[in-house]
This record gives structure tokens, C-alpha cells and sequence, in this order.
């Protein structure tokens, strides 16, 4: 069974039931729509909203992306051999393990560091 | 064709039988809470209080759908629907018996960690969409979190797959129906990376202790400040429906699925992501949240390393042992 058409069918329907609940809210709205200057506001307990929301962030985001980066290529590359472990044997397990161990490596300076550390 | 009317009927049931069992979820958790504090919990609508989820969804239904005029209303609007079809999508690879499964994908695992993950994006989009600082900082906190989460996560997962050696989650649980659990033998290797698989997906779908993204008594409502009736409930949805299918992915990667004596598969599946479930909610209402700095610590500094080991061992184990 080739599941491609499988899966895309089961998407639809999932899409199609969520938008359907988008579309039945805008159909039962009965109650006319009271407009005011306020309703539309930005909640901020009340007071008056003040300043701007998009503004740059912290840079320690940035180190976390970092090292997301390269945790997520590792796993796209160990995902593969995860597969075909028993296949591929000592000799595919010495080379995932350097890999490995350098990356672990790099890991264990940046810790010392305190890259990982929230200041 | 065949397989697109195969996939429409169990896709069809497993996704309505998936949204009643949120709704009804709702309802269970809401009683749970209310015995672990000593309180009664919903009992007005219906015996014992059972059509409260459905009270509860007539009125969002018909509430009104404001955006703000400050937002930016196409990612504002996008995000909520967004969110729930992720979180519904992931369902569609888990085999609840050996023959009910959508759609059996031969990277199954890659699947719904891949499609698990995007659960972050619309969550991040609707805190920079809502254009609300509390919305904005609870989508910050959510991308930290759940891209630190997601490698624990995906090492975690691959525990099962290099044991098994497949990526199909059907053949998973298969391999354990024929010898073993994944988390009775190794257990030195099964236990942990259940462990780790569980508190990942925690935090994955924002659940306490691992909810700093919406967090209340902080950030009034983190990212669901801004919205109102059917778009909000969608996070809801969203939300419920990531962490019925986190256990659901759970009991069928290291607790073999469909797999146990006297009864059919299916209920055994049902049984034990039902387990899984209450257990989440379990955890909810006994623990407090955690902070971001500690939960990054936990992560970066013994998740991952934790699960490097775990992933090595394994290798090792079935090399030389298996």
C-alpha cells in the first residue's frame, strides 16, 4: 500500500473539519455586531497600550538557535543510520561515534563556557 | 484511488473519534482537578456533569470573532487553524490496531516528529501576529522552548527506531508485539527514553509544568490574549489534541501499541494512551511550572547529553547484544 494519497486524504479532512468550525462560527453569529473604538483594542489590563511590541529580542535567543542548528542536523544525519543499525554494523557505529564525539565535544567546551547558561 | 477512499474512512473516524475524545477530555480533566483539590468540578449540565463539553462548545461557537486592529490580521487569523490541523495531522501515522492506521508512512517516526515540531510556528505567529506584548513574550518563550525540546525529543524517538531498525511506526510496534516492550528489555535503555520522550512532548505541546508559553498568572493569557469565541478554542483544540497524540505516539513507540492478551488490539491501544493521558493531567495539577531559565538548563545540560548516551547505547546494544 502506498501511503501518499492516504495521508493526503486524512489532511483534508482534517483541514476541512477545522475550517468548517471557522466557517459555522461566522454563520451562527445571529446578534448584531455593537462596533466601539475600544472592542478592537490591544488588551493590555486596560490601561492604554503604550510603545511597540516588535521590537528586537535578547540575544541569548540566539544561542539557543544556535545550538538547535546543530542538534538538528545531527539528528538528520543519525535518523538514517538509526534505521539500519544492525546492518551497517561496527563499522557504521565507528563512524556515527566520531561524529558523535565531536559534536559532544563542542557540547562540553560550550557548557564550561556557560553559553548555556541564562545571565 | 484505493488508498485515498482507505485513507478518507479510518483518516474520517480516527479524526472524529480524536476531536470528541478532546472534548470529552476537557470534561475529564476538569473533574480530576476538581477531586485532587476536593472540590466537585462541573455537575450542573447533564448526569455528573457529561454534557458540559458540549455547553461549552455551543458557546464558543456563537461568540464573537474580534481581531485587533493593531494585528496583523492574515498571520492573527492564520495561526489557530494552523495549529490544530499540525496537531490533528500527527495522528494519522499511529497505528491503533494492526489494521486501523490512516496512513502508514514508511518514515513514520520522521513524520510525526517533523509535523509535531511545526506545532511551534503557528503558536510563534500568533504571539507576533496579536501585535500584544504579553502574546509577543508568550511566543518567544514557546520557540525557545519547544526547539530546545524537539532534540531530546528526536533523540528520544530514535531509541525505538534503532532497536526495531524501521522508521515505520507500525512495524514498531509490531517488533514489540513479537519479542518485547521497548521499555521492559533494555530497560536500562527503555525506561529513560521513555522518560525523556514523555517530558519532551510535554513541553512540546505546552502542557504544565512546561506551559511558560501561555503561563497565566505571568502573561494573562500568553498567546491566546488577543483572541476570542472559535479561534481561541482552537488553541485549545490544538493544544488537547497534541497531548492525547503525544500519548498516543507514547504507548505505540515503548509500550507496544496494540499489542497485549484477552482483548483486541485496539482497546489495548485505547487503554494505554488513556493511561498516559491521565497521567499527563496527573502531573499538571500536582506540580508548579517551571522557569524558563531552569527549563532550558534541564534541557541543554541533561536532556540532550542524556539522550546522545541513550542513542549510542543503543547502537552499541544492538550491534554487539542484539
Amino acid at each position: 500500500m502506498t501511503s501518499g494519497p492516504a495521508l493526503l486524504a486524512y489532511l483534508l479532512i482534517a483541514a476541512s473539519i477545522i475550517f468548517g468550525l471557522l466557517v459555522v462560527t461566522k454563520i451562527l453569529r445571529v446578534v448584531a455586531r455593537r462596533e466601539s473604538p475600544l472592542k478592537r483594542q490591544t488588551y493590555e489590563c486596560g490601561e492604554v497600550p503604550t510603545g511597540v511590541t516588535w521590537v528586537r529580542f535578547h540575544a541569548r535567543y540566539y544561542v539557543v538557535a544556535l545550538f538547535f542548528v546543530l542538534f538538528d542536523v545531527e539528528a538528520a544525519f543519525l535518523l538514517p543510520w538509526a534505521s539500519i543499525v544492525r546492518e551497517a554494523g561496527t563499522r557504521g557505529l565507528v563512524a556515527i561515534g566520531s561524529f558523535v564525539v565531536v559534536l559532544m565535544l563542542g557540547w562540553a567546551w560550550a557548557t564550561r563556557k556557560g553559553a548555556l547558561r541564562w545571565q | 484511488m484505493n488508498d485515498f477512499i482507505h485513507g478518507s474512512l479510518y483518516g474520517g473516524g480516527i479524526i472524529v473519534v480524536l476531536l470528541t475524545v478532546t472534548a470529552m477530555a476537557l470534561w475529564f480533566e476538569r473533574k480530576m482537578a476538581g477531586r485532587m483539590h476536593s472540590r466537585l468540578g462541573p455537575t450542573i449540565v447533564g448526569p455528573f456533569g457529561l454534557l458540559q463539553p458540549v455547553a461549552d462548545v455551543v458557546k464558543l461557537l456563537q461568540k464573537e470573532d474580534i481581531t485587533p486592529e493593531k494585528a496583523d490580521a492574515a498571520l492573527f487569523n492564520l495561526a489557530p487553524p494552523m495549529g490544530a490541523i499540525a496537531a490533528i495531522a500527527v495522528a494519522a501515522v499511529i497505528p491503533f490496531s494492526s489494521s486501523i492506521v490512516a496512513a502508514d508512512l514508511e518514515v513514520g517516526v520522521l513524520y510525526l516528529l517533523a509535523i509535531g515540531a511545526l506545532g511551534v510556528l503557528p503558536v510563534f505567529i500568533a504571539g507576533w501576529g496579536s501585535n500584544n506584548k504579553f502574546a509577543m513574550l508568550g511566543g518567544m518563550r514557546a520557540i525557545a522552548q519547544s526547539v530546545s525540546y524537539e532534540v531530546p525529543l528526536v533523540l528520544a524517538a530514535m531509541v525505538p527506531v534503532i532497536l526495531s531498525g524501521s522508521m515505520k511506526v507500525s512495524d514498531i510496534v509490531a517488533y514489540q508485539a513479537a519479542h518485547h516492550w521497548m521499555v521492559t528489555w533494555p530497560f536500562f535503555l527503555g525506561i529513560p527514553a521513555f522518560a525523556i520522550f514523555m517530558l519532551a512532548m510535554l513541553a512540546e505541546a505546552n502542557r504544565i509544568p512546561f506551559d511558560i508559553p501561555e503561563a497565566e498568572s505571568e502573561l494573562v493569557a500568553g498567546i491566546t490574549t488577543e483572541y476570542t469565541g472559535m479561534k481561541f478554542a482552537l488553541f485549545y483544540v490544538a493544544e488537547y489534541v497534541h497531548t492525547l497524540v503525544a500519548s498516543a505516539v507514547g504507548a505505540a513507540l515503548f509500550l507496544g501499541g496494540w499489542d497485549g492478551p484477552f482483548a483486541p488490539g485496539i482497546w489495548w491501544m485505547v487503554a494505554k494512551t488513556l493511561v498516559l493521558f491521565a497521567f499527563i493531567y496527573w502531573t499538571r495539577y500536582s506540580l508548579l511550572r517551571f522557569r524558563s531559565d531552569q527549563l532550558m538548563a534541564l534541557c541543554w545540560r541533561w536532556l540532550v547529553p542524556t539522550g546522545v548516551v541513550l542513542v549510542a547505547a543503543s547502537a552499541v546494544w544492538v550491534v554487539f547484544a542484539g
